[in-house]
């Protein structure tokens, strides 16, 4: 009997550990939820429970944020400043990735490890300066300078993912591609990249969750409604003021970060192998 | 048959060869793009905000005239630049540590069979997962003024009276506590998720050996599991240091650094110079101070990048 009680102990205590920090990590999203569907009278209610609805829920936040705030056009330009930097990340980090991994010797994994740190170079040391490139490349306050801006974090952490996957791709493949009369190119084209698709798919995921993520360059550069990114535009345009559109900034927020969020948990275990550098498999 | 093979050998050897060579041409133009985009757009800006730094540059008045270390000297000299460096490495730090304890906590109990544990894995992760500016705002209405759900909780289990609720962002202490469990609770997925990834990495037949003998969990734990996760760690904290360090969007969101300057970090103290009061040279020379440590970060990645392979 006392090893039960002490067995049905543990069990509880772990169950109570693992709820308390799912309960930490996930409760502000669940305000999120909860907050979206209230009405007004509802939220600002200091009386009633608040972790439920009290009154009937609503779609009036949703139905105003979509049709009387730009919340439709910002997530179209994130998707679209999303979709040109996957195609400048693809472009740059498929041909370096694969130029790193088969360069002789061990030139190409030190040459790969700089370009790699410079993902360490954070926005916050660059802003200004950048802030003054884009106004000479004529491109102040236009979602187009994030376009041009954003490939300097996904290009390094993109070419060092696709380099450590080319290197396990065999040389044999290319090389007898090019007994058959193919160029240098056209085998890693018709032979290397079919290969790769999976690799390709993480690092199109990656750039375009780190490109939606970026907030601080999105603040520096751009100041009109209608050319900022959604994470921008929810954070600074529904809030006029002191005065707060709870039920409209919650339900925005819930949109746009689940997708982001499902996308990530399924390749969270890709970018982690690419972070520790390939130490962990 | 043999007459063939003997012929195609060498030729093959000869062609592959051959194409070795136009590799080796064509290897520095696969990568150029890349080093040319780094270099435009990361190298060069650098070179500029050192210059900035140096320059008595603003956007009213944008001349390069160069005024030596005098940005430097003032800003050193001013009390919220100090207040600011301390924050900045407050609240790096306690992320760091809660982050660490968290996700280990975390990570041991995710490697229990449990019904429901990848839905909970899936959860935990949230808060690394979505855009920091969006997850930020959900902060921002748990801790208004009058309608924050945490102080009706603390209302409501009588731990303070409704009369005097805790202005979260509007008092200096609490504004700091607010601002630190943000980037903890930000940061400390990643640990669960790294020390998952260590654990996992761990050979079964290590532990059996061990426990047959006579290891203790804790003895398991501290002297085989942690020496062997131990590089995997440093990236991860090598990493989460430099992004609560350089991170300026919680700040931003949260308390716009007050209530006066209480909060500020070096990233919004740079902003609010540099951006919103115009001040370029000052703000370069904040934002510089992120170098030095940016640079010990780097040396150590690369160390533990290099220990790996040995």
């Amino acid at each position: 009997m006392p090893r039960l009680a002490g067995k049905v102990v543990g069990q509880s205590s772990f169950y109570a550990a693992v709820v308390t920090m799912v309960v930490f990590a996930a409760f502000p999203f669940y305000w999120m939820l909860i907050t979206t569907f209230k009405t007004d009278g509802d939220l600002y209610n200091l009386k009633s429970i608040p972790y439920w609805f009290n009154a009937p829920p609503t779609l009036e936040h949703l139905k105003y944020l979509f049709d009387d705030t730009l919340f439709v056009q910002w997530l179209s330009n994130s998707a679209l400043i999303g979709l040109c930097v996957v195609a400048i990340t693809l472009l740059v980090a498929l041909p370096a990735g694969y130029g790193l991994a088969r360069m002789p010797g061990r030139s190409g994994e030190n040459l790969s490890i700089g370009i790699f740190l410079t993902y360490l170079v954070p926005p916050t040391l660059l802003f200004l300066p950048l802030a003054r490139v884009v106004t000479l490349l004529g491109l102040q306050d236009s979602m187009w300078a994030l376009v041009v801006v954003y490939p300097t974090f996904t290009i390094p952490f993109c070419t060092w993912l696709l380099m450590g996957f080319f290197k396990s791709v065999p040389r044999e493949i290319e090389e007898a591609a090019i007994v058959d009369g193919c160029t240098v190119v056209g085998a890693f084209v018709k032979t290397v990249l079919p290969l790769s698709v999976p690799a390709i798919l993480t690092v199109v995921i990656f750039a375009f969750t780190l490109t939606v993520q970026e907030f601080v360059y999105a603040l520096t550069f751009i100041s009109s409604s209608s050319e900022k990114p959604v994470t921008l535009g929810v954070a600074t345009d529904l809030i006029r003021g002191d005065i707060f559109y709870w039920g409209e900034l919650m339900g925005a927020a819930l949109i746009s970060s689940v997708p982001v969020a499902i996308a990530y948990n399924l390749f969270l275990d890709r970018f982690i192998s690419g972070i520790t550098g390939g130490a962990v498999k | 048959m043999s007459v063939i093979a003997q012929s195609a050998a060498p030729r093959r050897l000869a062609r592959s060869r051959f194409t070795f060579d136009r590799l080796e041409v064509l290897g520095p133009l696969f990568i150029a793009p890349a080093i040319l985009y780094v270099v435009v757009l990361v190298g060069l800006p650098f070179l500029l905000a050192l210059y900035y730094s140096v320059s008595a540059y603003s956007i009213f008045n944008p001349s390069y005239t160069f005024v030596g270390l005098k940005n430097f000297r003032e800003v050193i000299d001013s009390e919220i630049f100090r207040r600011t460096l301390a924050n900045t490495l407050i609240f790096t730090i306690s992320a760091q540590i809660i982050g660490l304890l968290l996700g280990k906590i975390g990570a041991m109990l995710l490697m229990q069979e449990f019904p429901g544990r990848r839905l909970a894995r899936a959860l935990i992760v949230l808060p690394w997962a979505v855009p920091v500016s969006l997850a930020t705002l959900a902060w921002v209405w748990m801790f208004d003024s009058l309608y924050s759900v945490i102080n009706w909780t603390l209302v409501a289990a009588g731990l303070i009276d409704a009369a005097h609720r805790p202005q979260w962002l509007g008092q200096e202490d609490l504004a700091m506590i607010a601002v630190a469990v943000v980037h903890a609770w930000r940061l400390f997925p990643f640990g669960v998720v790294i020390f998952l990834a260590g654990f996992t990495s761990v050979p079964q037949d290590v532990l059996d050996a061990a426990t047959i003998d006579g290891a203790g969990f804790w003895r398991r734990n501290y002297q085989i599991i942690l020496p062997i996760i131990a590089p995997i760690i440093m990236i991860a904290v090598i990493f989460g240091t430099v992004f609560t360090f350089t991170d300026l969007s919680v700040v931003y969101l949260l308390t716009k650094g007050g209530p006066i300057n209480s909060t500020q970090v070096l990233g919004s103290l740079a902003f609010q110079v540099g951006i919103l009061s115009g001040d370029v040279a000052h703000g370069a020379a904040i934002c510089l101070f992120l170098f030095p440590f940016l640079l010990v970060a780097v040396i150590l990645l690369l160390r533990s990048l290099r220990r790996r392979e040995i």
